[in-house]
């Protein structure tokens, strides 16, 4: 919890200097934003929390978004329907988490690997089926998921609410949830203390596929387009959340609360670049030094645990 | 015979058959010219990945190398002095990677990704995305002159490979690098200093990225920031479906030749059948899958 503690200070401060340097940052319009954009972030670094929490890695995500929101744009045209293009999308993204998940789980592959394998094999798919074309313009229903308004405040926003509640009541009070803090922690000793690893590791590798496809929907309504390479610069922000927001990188530690302050930090950061006028082009330097800054950070405060154990 | 040799005749049998232009003298040239570059990557990946480790920074960083190369040619520089900065950015970029790993403790995957960021958004941010061009004659040149009747690339892939397998099979250093992968506390207790030969590991995959520069700004004439994005996924490819694995310590350089030659020939052959280049990418990522797997399945027999 003082970890928590440290973060959210660091998020205030952040917030201080910038609304000292720049006059468009404290404003209602602006702060929303950061939400809004964090809330993206968010989504998809939530469930990349459970597969590190269990001590494995998704390297597949990014892709994993791309493909679903061509998926679900496509299905939206072809059947004019949101329902049907929403279970498409959705759809998309859990099978890509089951098979990543069987990937580890039934073959036994190297988790980071075998995802960043799904990665390419993903990339591949969604250029030959968009052959270079953009889906866009869809129904103002649909749109609502991601520009949409609920008393003042964008509708994804409602959405990381939701999930960090039900995710953090899933993680820290079902039997599920503590099954995966111990095989992250030390697989062969949960194994057996009778904790059925396998599916425990499938269902959180399918859950990182599942919240890829949401994500995928939240942004494809942002964006209101779907092109081949829409995903591309989304895994390095998520793992950086993921790992600012103090989820060990060696499995067992850490939590969504942290994700979420964790994407908002980063958020933050690359809104502040954005008010002071530097070019978006910095910012997967940005977010590079930031994601080992966090690695870092997590190997100090891991050996210093050891120390005081 | 290994399973990679098998795979690349099947592979040689199936395109003949298919397609008659695919087994013609200027197309097997072309397979040499677009296997250098990734030769030159896969050396260094081969040693990293018997090291238990990972690079997933070479494209990005050959892509940096690349543009600083071809930014110092255009402005007026010799090609001694461009190289020498292609090199000192991969050499920079390669040490990092190994301080990060090695000294730091960060996982080999999370590391690399990180510099990978940095060196693309380096490697864009300067150039705005778009490719350095106007970098004089003598590099494309060099690109296109023969040596007895070989192409420049080739040569320089072919002496790359020659010192890695000398290095690797016959010097200190070589046997060093399997006792890291599998057997690490035992060299470090037999008093090598582990660390500094592990870093060395890591420094070369920059340095040999930076090599890599040199020919890929010379086939395109210019410094391409994001051409070579991915260009790491297809060495790591290669060294994996060349039997080298990921535990153990177990490399095999030969293999990893015959590796970038299955993967070259894979694109090439699916290029000639006018399979789009997206799912030829697709394709290598599915072979990755079958070669762990089949690694696996070896590991547990």
């Amino acid at each position: 919890m003082i970890a928590i503690g440290a973060r959210i200070a660091g998020v205030v401060v952040l917030g201080l200097a910038l609304a000292l340097s720049s006059d468009a940052f404290l404003t209602a319009n602006n702060l929303l934003n950061v939400l809004r954009q964090a809330s993206l972030t968010f989504l998809i670094g939530s469930g990349v929390t459970l597969v590190i929490l269990a001590a494995g890695l998704d390297l597949s995500i990014g892709a994993n978004v791309g493909l679903s929101a061509c998926v679900a744009a496509a299905g939206m045209k072809a059947t004019g329907s949101i329902a049907l293009g929403v279970a498409a999308g959705l759809t998309c993204g859990t099978a890509i988490g089951l098979v990543n998940g069987l990937m580890v789980t039934l073959l036994r592959l190297p988790p980071f690997i075998a995802t960043y394998g799904m990665l390419w094999v993903l990339h591949g798919i969604t250029y030959w089926y968009m052959a270079g074309q953009t889906i866009y313009g869809f129904p103002q229903g649909f749109r609502l998921i991601g520009s949409g308004y609920l008393l003042g405040v964008p509708v994804p926003v409602y959405l990381m609410a939701a999930c960090l509640a039900v995710g953090s009541v899933f993680v820290r009070y079902t039997t599920y949830g503590h099954e995966i803090y111990a095989i992250g922690a030390n697989a062969e000793a949960a194994r057996l203390s009778g904790v059925p690893v396998r599916a425990r590791l499938n269902l959180v590798y399918t859950l990182s596929g599942a919240m890829a496809g949401l994500a995928a929907l939240v942004y494809l309504a942002r964006l209101n387009s779907a092109e081949a390479d829409i995903g591309e610069p989304l895994m390095l922000p998520a793992i950086a959340a993921v790992l600012i927001g103090g989820t060990s990188l060696f499995g067992g530690v850490g939590g969504l609360a942290g994700t979420m302050v964790g994407a908002i930090l980063l958020t933050l950061v690359l809104n502040g670049m954005n008010l002071l006028s530097i070019h978006s082009n910095w910012q997967p330097l940005v977010t590079g030094v930031i994601v080992l800054l966090a690695a870092w950070l997590d190997l100090v405060t891991r050996r210093r645990i050891e120390a005081h154990a | 015979m290994p399973g990679v040799a098998y795979l690349l005749v099947v592979e040689l049998i199936v395109f003949s058959a298919l397609d008659r232009s695919f087994a013609s003298g200027p197309n097997v040239l072309n397979i040499g010219l677009q296997s250098a570059t990734l030769v030159l990557l896969a050396l260094p990946m081969t040693l990293i990945i018997m090291s238990e480790g990972l690079d997933l920074s070479m494209g990005a960083v050959l892509g940096l190398a690349g543009v600083v190369l071809a930014s110092v040619l255009v402005r007026g520089g010799g090609l001694t002095t461009a190289c020498a900065a292609a090199l000192a950015v991969g050499a920079i970029f390669g040490l990092a990677n190994g301080l990060l790993v090695v000294g730091v403790g960060i996982p080999p995957f999370i590391a690399t990704l990180g510099t990978l960021g940095i060196a693309q958004g380096l490697a864009v941010a300067a150039t705005g995305g778009r490719s350095v061009v106007g970098i004089g004659e003598t590099l494309p040149t060099l690109y296109a002159s023969r040596w007895f009747g070989v192409p420049f690339s080739v040569v320089i892939a072919a002496a790359a490979y020659l010192v890695f397998h000398v290095v690797l099979y016959y010097t200190r250093f070589g046997t060093y690098v399997f006792a890291i992968g599998g057997h690490r506390e035992s060299l470090t207790l037999a008093g090598v200093r582990t660390s500094r030969y592990h870093v060395g590991i890591y420094a070369l995959g920059g340095v040999m990225a930076g090599v890599g520069a040199l020919l890929l700004t010379g086939r395109m004439n210019a410094g391409h920031p994001i051409a070579s994005i991915g260009m790491e996924f297809e060495a790591i490819a290669a060294v994996v479906v060349g039997g080298t694995s990921f535990e153990r310590g177990n490399g095999w350089l030969p293999g990893t030749l015959l590796g970038v030659l299955t993967i070259g020939v894979l694109r090439n052959g699916l290029n000639v059948l006018a399979v789009p280049s997206s799912l030829q990418s697709a394709s290598i990522g599915l072979l990755v899958i079958a070669a762990l797997l089949v690694d696996s399945i070896r590991g547990r027999g």
